[in-house]
């Protein structure tokens, strides 16, 4: 009952306070809000370059062409000395032989109106693989080149390997702003506390004397904290939804072009809001308790 | 053993200033003590090593049975919840009521309301304020407010109470009804009072035990003393 009465005077208090102090709370408020929203927009770019950064790691694929004339038995053990490879996605590789190849030519396509006079199918036959690691992707295609019966391994070359690993820049640089912004935040929310503490320093130095413990003086400005960062969050969670998914509509889910595909809102709003949430709430608390401390010395 | 023993107490504040120098006094259960002495002399400091406002830098300070010295931090609050401390400036929260004020303290103890209103109740009639319970500290004179804060200070029962010029900003006539107020508590309440004073009027009429502090040192200690001009010679 005693914990009850000191928890229920903790929010009691905390709540006035907000009031109290309506225009520091509010400066407290709306800075939580401002980074909060930088920290959404950090998290979604995130969200975003990461999915296009699997795409592409996706879609690209090593094409191994096979020397013509190359019998079945030297085609398998090609393949074994294919799938002997770490990076080689074992699942993906696939044999095609020059009719397979012909065959999903569309017959609308000049190129299988040639094909088609030719008496013989100049195509070579091929092995299309997928890597694990993008990185990797041109030393896997040279060990594959040196390979017996090998005519050309051809891949997404440099420019896709420079795109991946650029976004991967920029996804680093992301995930070090959003860590930069928390600090910031909490930075914000911890001197704004600061203001409305050293207002009502008074009445902490009489709680100290009355014998008050630390705890329960605490409490109310953790719970102030915590309100704070919640209400400043909740800005940035509404821009969050509705502003992401206003984005997704008007863009048609694509950017520039097919290839840059954006996340579908409903997979990455949702989370982003429990983040901003978590992110709020923790970060005014944590701010409010760095600026209550100094006070309960001695 | 005395109920408040300081044993070669020292204390230097980080700007070099000593404000007690080899303090040694013990004061029994129920006594009730002025400390006087002049602006600076250590009056003040002896009371907040006593409520462990400030620390020793060298000695013992024993309250109680319990080393207020090595008290932890964290610790600090169960001390003061056995000790009331009355102020010059009353140290009152200028937006709670009387009844407020003096329940504040039990408040954040957690304690039940029909219990605190009992207190309150129980140290207003002491202090003489029972009418004045729904008034704002700025409503009433110093010497009211002064009783506040006596009853603040005595809510819990403290076996302590610890008055730091408590007659300072007020007028004789005010002054002496203060100091009967007090001296009722320690009569009635067997608390033990040390006052630290510079009226002279008060020291001499009460005629109690008298400490007399000299740039921190002890100079003189007196049953039923007068208050004591000391000069450096």
């Amino acid at each position: 009952m005693k914990i009850i009465r000191i928890i229920g005077r903790g929010i009691k208090d905390a709540g006035k306070s907000v009031f109290r102090n309506f225009s520091l709370s509010l400066a407290s408020i709306s800075s939580t809000a401002i980074t909060l929203i930088i920290v959404s927009l950090a998290i979604i770019f995130t969200y975003n370059v990461n999915s296009i950064t699997k795409h592409i790691e996706d879609v690209l694929t090593v094409i191994v062409y096979v020397e013509k004339g190359t019998d079945e038995t030297d085609v398998n053990t090609l393949k074994e000395h294919i799938l002997y490879n770490d990076n080689v996605v074992s699942e993906s590789l696939e044999y095609k032989t020059p009719e397979d190849i012909k065959a999903s030519i569309p017959d609308s396509s000049d190129l299988k109106n040639v094909l088609n006079i030719l008496d013989e199918n100049p195509l070579k036959s091929t092995f299309v693989f997928k890597v694990k690691d993008v990185k990797k992707i041109s030393d896997t295609a040279n060990e594959v080149r040196g390979f017996d019966h090998v005519a050309e391994v051809k891949y997404g070359e440099s420019v896709a390997n420079k795109l991946v690993s650029m976004l991967e820049v920029i996804r680093n640089a992301c995930v070090i702003t959003v860590i930069a912004l928390i600090f910031v935040t909490w930075f914000l929310i911890s001197n704004t506390i600061k203001i409305t503490i050293f207002s009502r320093r008074n009445e902490i130095s009489i709680m100290r004397l009355v014998g008050t413990s630390n705890t329960v003086i605490k409490l109310p400005f953790l719970v102030e904290g915590l309100i704070l960062g919640i209400l400043g969050s909740l800005i940035p969670i509404t821009l969050t939804i509705f502003g992401y998914m206003f984005f997704y509509d008007f863009t048609g889910g694509h950017l520039f072009s097919e290839i840059i595909e954006l996340v579908n809102p409903n997979t990455i709003v949702y989370t982003t809001s429990l983040v901003l949430l978590i992110v709020g709430g923790l970060v005014g608390m944590v701010g409010s308790l760095n600026a209550v401390r100094r006070y309960l010395k001695i | 053993m005395a109920f408040i023993e300081l044993n070669h107490v020292f204390k230097t504040y980080s700007n070099g200033v000593t404000a007690l120098a080899d303090v040694n006094l013990q004061i029994n259960r129920g006594e009730f003590v002025f400390v006087i002495g002049e602006s600076g002399s250590g009056k003040s400091t002896l009371n907040k090593l006593l409520y462990r406002e400030e620390k020793v830098t060298k000695g013992n300070v024993m309250v109680g049975g319990v080393n207020v010295s090595k008290l932890k931090n964290s610790n600090v609050y169960k001390l003061r919840r056995k000790v009331g401390v009355v102020f010059q400036d009353f140290k009152l929260l200028p937006k709670l009521t009387v009844y407020e004020n003096i329940a504040y303290p039990l408040e954040t103890y957690g304690l039940d309301s029909a219990v605190i209103r009992e207190k309150v109740m129980d140290a207003v009639e002491r202090v003489g304020l029972k009418d004045k319970i729904r008034s704002y500290p700025n409503q009433l004179s110093g010497g009211e407010q002064q009783r506040v804060c006596i009853a603040r200070a005595i809510v819990n029962r403290p076996k302590l109470i610890i008055c730091d010029e408590p007659t300072g900003d007020l007028d004789p006539k005010m002054s002496r009804e203060i100091m009967d107020v007090i001296e009722k508590i320690n009569k009635e309440l067997e608390s033990t009072v040390i006052m630290s004073t510079h009226d002279k009027e008060i020291v001499n009429r009460m005629k109690k035990r008298v400490i007399c502090i000299h740039n921190g040192v002890v100079v003189s200690d007196t049953e039923k003393g007068k208050y004591l001009e000391y000069e450096d010679n």
